[in-house]
């Protein structure tokens, strides 16, 4: 018997999961990567009660969100490649200038 | 009873994916371990009767996004970037707040009132059809506006890392 808390709970582990990678680890990949997981783990909790309240809203709403989560990836990456041909690695440590 | 078991299994599976994408030394293996959770994810989206969302979770989170992560990792030459510590605090300060996250959470999840209503049907068996009818009237009926704004942003988002990477003409 699987209740609406069971989901809740696994999307917040996998949240968290996703904030220690932001947090922790320097690979600007790695950090693109955790904030995927935690728009994934916030979907996951949208759909469990879309399921919940048999309402369509949370579904529509992940659908905006892994759009959005699409967009982002792009600039983002597109972003990372022009830095590294300026600066020629990816150190997150070393993006400290807006013009370089 | 079946149920219970599935759902443990698969949650087992997407927290140790998750864990393997945040430990992984090589980024190649953390993206692959990032697509094993997004699929795994997409067969709870399954199990909750969301067959729409699941089937666009694979070919946009796990298709396209994980591959253009694959593409620049290599392209980059950066699955095994040197480990760098400029900041030695920085580690255990981001354990400490994760804890303190995950108490939070944890217990708003237990604090609230509990309620029968909560619980997932076992055999929901959606009907894949009715679910994309229902869907495709609610988001061009009551969500129209938000749609096209999000085909904007695809546009503008396009067009931003088309001009990123442009190559500046000489001269």
């Amino acid at each position: 018997m699987v209740t609406v808390d069971y989901y809740v709970v696994l999307s917040a582990i996998l949240f968290i999961i996703g904030a220690l990678g932001v947090l922790s680890r320097r690979n600007p990949l790695i950090i693109f990567m955790s904030i995927e997981l935690m728009l994934n783990a916030a979907n996951l909790a949208f759909v469990a009660f879309s399921s919940v309240y048999e309402s369509f809203t949370g579904q529509i709403f992940v659908f905006f969100v892994i759009a959005v989560a699409a967009a982002e990836v792009a600039v983002g990456l597109a972003l990372l490649v022009e830095i590294f041909k300026s600066k020629k690695n990816i150190n997150i440590d070393e993006m400290n200038s807006l013009k370089g | 009873m079946t149920d219970l078991i599935v759902f443990l299994v698969l949650s087992l599976v997407a927290i140790a994916s998750a864990l393997g994408m945040l430990f992984s030394r090589n980024t190649v293996y953390s993206a692959l371990f990032l697509v094993l959770n997004f699929v795994v994810v997409a067969v709870f989206y399954l199990l909750l009767g969301a067959p729409f969302i699941a089937m666009a979770q694979i070919t946009v989170y796990a298709g396209a996004i994980m591959v253009l992560f694959l593409f620049v990792i290599m392209l980059l030459g950066a699955e095994n970037l040197p480990p760098s510590e400029v900041l030695p605090w920085q580690r255990p300060l981001a354990i400490l707040l994760s804890t303190i996250l995950a108490i939070e959470s944890i217990y708003l999840v237990f604090a609230r009132a509990r309620s029968d209503a909560s619980i997932i049907s076992p055999d929901a068996s959606v009907n894949t059809i009715e679910n994309l009818r229902e869907m495709a009237m609610t988001l061009f009926n009551q969500f129209l506006l938000p749609f096209e704004v999000t085909s904007i942003l695809l546009l503008v988002a396009m067009v931003g890392a088309i001009v990123l990477n442009k190559r500046e003409k000489a001269g």
